[in-house]
């Protein structure tokens, strides 16, 4: 039923409906109102779960840890600082191949300190094994996390996910969300049934010891699973659009592609607004398209390769990244870049809105401009009176 | 697409206002979207909040720069912060003052003062003006309808308190329809 809400409490609510077992997570802006609603849902019986306190994020992630290997659904939540908490954490839970799904409610990472968006801090993360979704919108970003259980549970797979959707435009703003019942994701996600759990009367041992005769395969199969989540993210999402009709079945989006000069490329709710930008620069006879970017891990190099060569007219790519690789470039623009080795068409990165800065509409017009004039790889708003 | 802003103080409930505007007209079957200036509220700091509505799906996410309304919670502001900045021509800007205006509004623009700090410590006993304000948003826009702004106050307030913020947005309305 489509209702009006903060994106914080649809995503909670749509973690409630995924029944978790285990929530475990330590509140940090601007995550915090999700693990309010969902300590109040546990606290008032609307959800049937352990919500266990923690002191900080390395906890929180690891009390996650234990009880996926223990055979639980987990959840857990955080972003910036938190995440930046639970690096060795998150590495183990991807080695360890334990599902857990947490939201990333994406932050900047200090110093500075800033409490504001970007994606520096799941971008950061982006070597740790884990599948990474990125929301456009509070619909996506509610439905993602469906997706994100089915697809990371799912035994071909078996690898956690970040649902990261932007922090505060995201999820401090109200707007419509259908959300779905609690009938209707019973029907798409059954029960957590992991082949292999902690269990003292038949014991196993979880991300044990490897020695350089193992590691190297052990990595291997990881990135194996990672690579093919691609085909599960495929049909889970295929089933999620037969069910409820909306379709993430791509791990890439095309808006306007098919007759576009200059492509962006960009992740998140950015791209709501590029869109509005794009609508607008085509009726001034500028042909502008944009290629949205849904997962990022796994990459989908494959599907941004087929796309930017649909875009047969494509002339020049501007590839939009809130974050940057420092010293090196923006990771949108950085596998992107990858994914067209061997084309001839110029990729202009922008790294732009860190830290908060708003990104407007004349913004993202100014950099079809400097794109069309070749002037790229910058960092794009740089207030000259204050370097 | 029409968008509003609001300028306030933090504790003066923007945010909050901003939301429930965004429900109303959500119940009147519009794509709204409601949102804070995300900063370091501290109280009596100036904040604001937005409101986008349209008939189909809003993409945008950027700020409000150039609003058709404009609230402005306390008139203190004005000396401080340049709260007309953008005002579409033709738009609606509402003012809490209990004073003749002594500013300048962009050419253009109409308008409304309304003394919301009387209207809510009379209803409230509290100085807190965003319900009232909201009653005076409804009445000069058009964007939402009372009766829903009725239920989304009973949605947020509970008894008592939900009855006196419905009582001070109703004296607001009326205030500005009898004036128009």
């Amino acid at each position: 039923m489509l209702e009006i809400t903060e994106g914080s409490h649809a995503v909670a609510e749509a973690v409630r409906l995924c029944r978790p077992q285990v929530v475990s997570a330590y509140p940090i802006t601007p995550q915090t109102h999700i693990v309010e609603a969902l300590a109040d849902f546990v606290a008032n019986g609307k959800l049937d779960a352990e919500y266990i306190n923690v002191e900080n994020e390395f906890s929180a992630l690891s009390a996650c840890v234990g009880a996926s290997a223990a055979g639980s659904r987990t959840y857990s939540a955080t972003t910036s600082q938190g995440l930046a908490l639970m690096f060795e954490v998150c590495f183990n839970a991807a080695g360890m191949r334990l599902p857990i799904v947490m939201s990333i409610a994406n932050r900047a990472l200090g110093a500075p300190l800033s409490i504001w968006n970007d994606m520096q801090d799941s971008i950061s993360l982006r070597d740790a094994g884990w599948l990474q979704f990125y929301a456009e919108d509070n619909q996506e970003a509610t439905d993602l996390h469906y997706i994100a259980y089915r697809v990371s549970e799912d035994q071909k797979v078996l690898l956690p996910s970040f649902v990261c959707f932007d922090g505060f435009i995201l999820s401090h703003t109200y707007e419509p969300v259908d959300m779905l019942t609690q009938e209707d994701v019973d029907k798409y996600l059954p029960p957590f049934n992991p082949p292999e759990r902690l269990d003292a009367s038949d014991p196993v041992s979880f991300g044990m010891y490897a020695t350089p005769e193992y590691y190297l395969e052990f990595r291997y199969e990881h990135d194996k699973a990672l690579k093919d989540a691609r085909e599960v993210i495929a049909k889970a999402g295929k089933e999620f659009a037969a069910l409820f009709g909306r379709d993430y079945s791509a791990m890439v989006e095309g808006y306007k592609l098919d007759d576009a000069e200059t492509v962006i490329v960009a992740m998140g709710s950015i791209c709501g607004t590029v869109k509005d930008a794009i609508d607008e620069m085509r009726t001034e006879g500028k042909k502008v398209g944009l290629l949205r970017i849904r997962v990022f891990r796994p990459f989908p190099s494959e599907d941004v390769a087929k796309f930017i060569k649909g875009a047969t007219q494509a002339k020049r790519i501007a590839v939009l990244d809130k974050n940057i690789s420092l010293g090196a470039k923006g990771a949108t623009a950085l596998e992107v870049k990858d994914a067209l080795y061997g084309s001839t068409v110029p990729v202009w990165n922008y790294i732009l809105g860190l830290g908060g800065r708003d990104v407007r509409k004349k913004d993202i017009k100014e950099i079809v401009a400097l794109a069309d004039k070749g002037q790229g790889d910058q960092f794009f708003g740089l207030r000259k009176e204050v370097l | 697409m029409r968008e509003l802003r609001i300028h306030g103080r933090g504790g003066q409930g923007s945010v909050t206002a901003a939301e429930l505007i965004a429900v109303a007209a959500f119940e009147g079957g519009v794509f709204a979207q409601a949102f804070p200036a995300f900063g370091v509220e501290r109280r009596g700091a100036p904040v604001q909040a937005f409101v986008r509505f349209d008939n189909i799906k809003i993409r945008k996410r950027s700020q409000v720069y150039e609003p058709d309304y404009i609230i402005v919670q306390d008139s203190t502001l004005i000396k401080d912060v340049n709260v007309f900045l953008g005002v579409k021509p033709g738009g609606i800007v509402i003012v809490n003052t209990e004073k003749k205006p002594d500013f300048k509004i962009p050419e253009g623009v109409k308008l409304i003062t309304i003394d919301a700090t009387s209207i809510a410590l009379k209803a409230l006993g509290l100085p807190i003006t965003n319900t009232t304000l909201m009653g005076a948003f409804a009445a000069a826009t058009g964007e939402i309808q009372f009766a829903a702004l009725e239920n989304a106050l009973k949605h947020r307030f509970k008894g008592e308190l939900a009855t006196r913020n419905i009582a001070a947005a109703k004296t607001a309305f009326d205030v500005v329809k009898g004036a128009a």
